[in-house]
């Protein structure tokens, strides 16, 4: 057999999916600024005048982020900026078009492009700097100290509509650590985990087919749980405290591999919000929303929670088209954050409403198509717990909007007004690009070997 | 560690599946429902999206619409003459719903009716603005005014139907209030809102008397009486002696039922009994030679006991079908439980008038589309025979002797023979309220009866011998036929 004949598997010509990327960007940009162009039409009979500027705006934005992420993460994910992009871009034609009803009060949509903007830079600091996330395993301790920190924070402060989740800073206005947190606190599950993975996963009897872990290892479950029940009773969040137990106990089940986890992790959160819900007052007055979402106001006026219901169904299959519909009923300013899925669902109908859910549905499997390709440990937990407490999110936002569960104070990713959350998302969307860059990017060719003789190939693992 | 990770993929996608289901089940299952729910806002923002289309009362519009801003209505309606046709049209109301005609006829007025489908579909290929249909009514404009102002500031109610076909010509409440004046949702239509409430103005003048409220008949229910005593066979010549005595004692009691005044109503004949209206003789004639049988069946065709829908809906109105036979003498003198609306009685004198045959009372002619084609026509429909003609006839005769010799001499008019029947109802404990004038009557000519007319005026500011049907009523009655008659 003659060396010409040898065919060598190497890097050359494996495709790195940025022309893709670009490609997907063009639509994620031009979605928003056609829907931006139908507000106008639609409410003013005209193009609105910040067209130009809010399409070559994004269009920048899309465009620096393409161009980093060509440079520094050449393997990424091509899926997640475009999708990321496209949801912010809705998020901020939704705001706006929100901000046309006088009733809602002062206009959002610059602040929040601002923030998109603070956002996008926050994404690209992390794709430059970070330049690999196993670095992140070196602040497993620090993070878990900066997460406690920016959990506690809120209580200190004054409460927002009953959930005390805000942090007040006069001159620069609120923000909401929880969403850092989520980041922040994903970072030590993960590196704490990777490290006690071997030691959780110890069993100790086996019952009813499952393998109960031992009970000195219970502990840091436990502690998790009572920490995340201490979030609901003192910040009246039942979101976030759903958010960091649900997320510990699929990290901990991907770590050991063990579904005696998740049944305990079921177990307790179930256990732990009966009991919270049918004490703290803030709580039950939202799970009777949820059962009886159309019930009057105690002053027979229409709920908040009703006129949601009712901007659902209006808008029916196909919806009354951006800038036709009435979710400004819903009143104050919880149709630009909270409640921005229903504007979706009155005026781009079930139709829109599903488009956009699927939107997140296939940026949360990129996230853990990203966990699966990694091929570290580490790796591997960081990005199944940020995709896991991404996916938790939407589903307990769109979910509580919807009524499938008791509305929580939590807000739509990249969709929703809040300059945290949009900021914290992009941080989350730049971290996994990251890892699923380092997963992807093909091995360094090995150096030619020095006979043509076929080599066995050796699976070790 | 990827058999987990793809465990947490599948549950990641179950949860996206939740999701789903639950907006299909929302937005598709719920939504009708939810986007037609009383509290959605959505519901009268829609109807008030563009001009409604208008009530049309003989080729004139006796509604509008203006423009309004600064709320979520675009356009308000109007009314012409809004207390005189407020028991037809009822009220549209950015706040506080619709109701009569405007309710009934929402649908079509909106533009939202299926039967608009066409039209609206047209409309929008050629970007006109979607508009309502009109509903043409079957009013008399003069026989309107005439009631209307014969009852002035009197409490009651008037309708006048058309024998022949059951058109409604007039019906007419008062006091009556400007449906224009709570039209709107500002806080002046509020404050008049408020004030129009049967809490705050006792009169309560935004209730349908002519439909909506029942009253002790009196008297004219005699005439269902005299019908039963016909058709049953009870009395055959009208003009025979009965064998009514000086003193008639309630049957099974010792109570002595008593005439109004010295009236000749020992043995008197049918006819004589109405002219004078004596209760000795209907209580005897109901209560012991029809029975509660006889009167159950003649009161329920001629429409008690039911519900009537004109489209809009009128109160059921009351004859007993359980009584004692002290009972059934009262009740057939218009007394104990029996209580008829004015379109009841106004409906007996109809289906007398026209040779007992009772037309179904109607006051929606046709509908009309914006394009002024008729989407609807209503048809007359018989709606029972509560008379032979041979017995609707001596009944005729029997009334037009009342008119022209007995209590209703107020409602004669010149060349036109007139039936009536006068009511005087006991109301109150004790007869301590003041008693309710009745006056029904029908105008014949050679081409047979055009109109049929019930009058009930609730409180005079008379005392109690000076009200009575024939002389509060019975003028009413007459300047209503006059109108309809053009004389």
């Amino acid at each position: 057999m003659s060396a010409s004949n040898t065919t060598t598997i190497t890097s050359i010509g494996a495709p790195n999916r940025r022309n893709t990327e670009l490609a997907l960007l063009v639509f994620a940009v031009l979605i928003p600024v056609f829907a931006y162009a139908n507000v106008g039409l639609a409410k003013n009979d005209s193009v609105p005048a910040g067209l130009l500027g809010y399409g070559v705006g994004l269009g920048l934005l899309a465009g620096i982020a393409h161009l980093l992420v060509r440079k520094f993460a050449p393997y990424a994910d091509p899926l997640m900026l475009p999708i990321a992009t496209l949801l912010n871009g809705l998020g901020l034609v939704l705001i706006w078009r929100l901000d046309q009803e006088p009733s809602l009060g002062k206009a959002m949509a610059p602040n929040q492009l601002m923030w998109s903007t603070l956002g996008v830079a926050l994404f690209v600091g992390v794709l430059v700097f970070l330049k690999d996330h196993r670095i992140l395993q070196r602040y497993t301790y620090i993070s878990m100290m900066l997460a406690l920190a920016l959990l506690i924070a809120p209580i200190f402060f004054p409460g927002v509509n009953g959930a005390k989740i805000w942090v007040t800073l006069p001159g620069i206005g609120s923000l909401q650590p929880g969403e850092f947190a989520k980041i922040v606190i994903t970072v030590f599950f993960a590196g704490y985990l990777m490290v006690k993975r071997d030691a959780l996963a110890l069993a100790s009897r086996r019952f009813m087919g499952l393998y109960l872990p031992r009970g000195r290892d219970l502990g840091p479950i436990l502690v998790i749980w009572v920490f995340s029940l201490l979030i609901l009773v003192f910040e009246t969040d039942l979101g976030t405290s759903l958010l960091f137990f649900g997320l510990f106990v699929i990290m901990l089940y991907v770590a050991t591999e063990r579904t005696s986890w998740i049944v305990f992790g079921l177990l307790l959160s179930a256990g732990g919000a009966v009991v919270v819900s049918s004490i703290e007052p803030h709580v039950k007055e939202r799970v009777q929303n949820w059962l009886h979402p159309l019930r009057l106001a105690p002053n027979g006026g229409v709920t908040e929670t009703a006129q949601t219901m009712y901007a659902f169904g209006s808008g029916g299959i196909f919806g009354s088209g951006l800038g036709q519909g009435y979710s400004r009923l819903i009143g104050g300013i919880a149709p630009k954050s909270d409640y921005i899925l229903a504007t979706v669902g009155e005026e781009l109908g079930l139709a829109g409403l599903m488009a956009v859910l699927l939107l997140y549905a296939l940026l949360i499997e990129r996230g853990v198509r990203t966990a699966l390709a990694a091929r570290d440990p580490f790796g591997k937990l960081l990005a199944i717990g940020l995709s896991g407490a991404f996916a938790l999110q939407v589903f307990v936002v769109a979910g509580g909007v919807t009524g499938l569960i008791p509305l929580t104070g939590m807000t739509m990713p990249f969709l929703a007004q809040g300059g945290s959350s949009v900021i914290a998302n992009w941080a989350l969307v730049a971290i996994l690009l990251r890892i699923s860059d380092t997963a992807r990017r093909p091995a360094p060719s090995p150096a030619p070997s020095p006979d043509a003789e076929p080599t066995q190939v050796v699976r070790t693992q | 560690m990827n058999k987990p990770l793809r465990r947490v993929a599948v549950f990641c996608g179950l949860l996206v599946l939740a999701l789903l289901l639950r907006v299909n089940y929302v937005q598709f299952v719920q939504a009708d429902q939810l986007s037609n729910d009383v509290h959605n806002r959505r519901v009268a923002i829609n109807q008030y999206a563009q001009p409604r289309g208008d009530i049309i009362v003989d080729g004139k519009a006796i509604t509008g619409h203006t423009t309004t801003t600064g709320s979520d209505f675009k356009y308000k309606r109007t009314y012409v003459d809004g207390p005189m046709w407020a028991p037809v049209t009822g009220h549209a109301s950015q706040a506080f719903g619709t109701t009569f005609l405007e309710g009934v006829e929402d649908k079509f007025l909106t533009g939202n009716d299926d039967r608009l489908f066409f039209n609206r579909t047209i409309d929008l290929l050629t970007g006109k603005e979607k508009q309502g249909g009109n509903v043409v009514t079957t009013l008399n404009p003069k026989a309107q005014e005439a009631a209307f102002k014969g009852l002035g500031d009197k409490k009651g109610a008037v309708v006048a139907l058309d024998p022949g076909t059951g058109a409604i010509l007039a019906m007419a409440s008062t006091p009556s209030y400007d449906p224009s004046s709570i039209a709107g949702n500002s806080k002046t239509d509020e404050k008049n809102w408020v004030a129009l409430d049967k809490k705050n103005d006792p009169d309560d003048p935004t209730q349908n008397r002519a439909l909506r409220q029942t009253y002790p008949p009196g008297s004219t229910f005699k005439l269902v009486t005299a019908a039963a005593a016909l058709e049953s066979g009870a009395v055959t010549d009208v003009n025979a002696h009965t064998d009514t005595p000086k003193h008639y004692t309630l049957p099974g009691t010792t109570t002595e039922l008593k005439n109004e005044g010295n009236i000749p109503c020992e043995k008197a004949t049918l006819t004589v009994a109405l002219q004078y209206s004596c209760n000795t003789v209907f209580g005897h004639v109901g209560a012991d030679k029809v029975g509660l049988k006889g009167m159950v069946d003649e009161a329920e065709k001629f429409g008690f006991n039911e519900e009537q829908f004109v489209p809009v809906r009128a109160d059921k109105s009351n004859f007993d079908t359980k009584m004692t036979k002290d009972q059934v003498a009262l009740s057939s003198i218009g007394q104990f439980d029996t209580a008829a609306t004015p379109l009841q009685m106004a409906m007996v004198a109809s289906a007398i008038a026209n040779d007992g045959k009772l037309m179904k009372p109607y006051m929606v002619d046709k509908l009309v589309a914006p394009n002024l084609s008729t989407i609807a026509q209503t048809n007359p429909s018989e709606m029972s025979q509560p008379l032979s003609p041979e017995n609707a006839q001596k009944l005729q005769s029997m009334m037009e002797t009342v008119v022209n010799s007995g209590t209703g001499t107020n409602a004669r008019i010149d060349g036109v023979r007139v039936g009536g029947k006068t009511g005087t109802a006991q109301n109150g404990v004790d007869n301590k309220g003041t008693p309710y004038a009745w006056f029904v009557s029908y105008a014949m000519t050679d081409q047979g009866s055009p109109v049929a007319v019930a009058v009930v005026i609730e409180d005079g500011d008379a005392n109690r011998d000076d009200i009575s049907g024939g002389g509060l009523a019975a003028p009413v009655a007459k300047k209503v036929m006059e109108a309809v008659l053009n004389k």
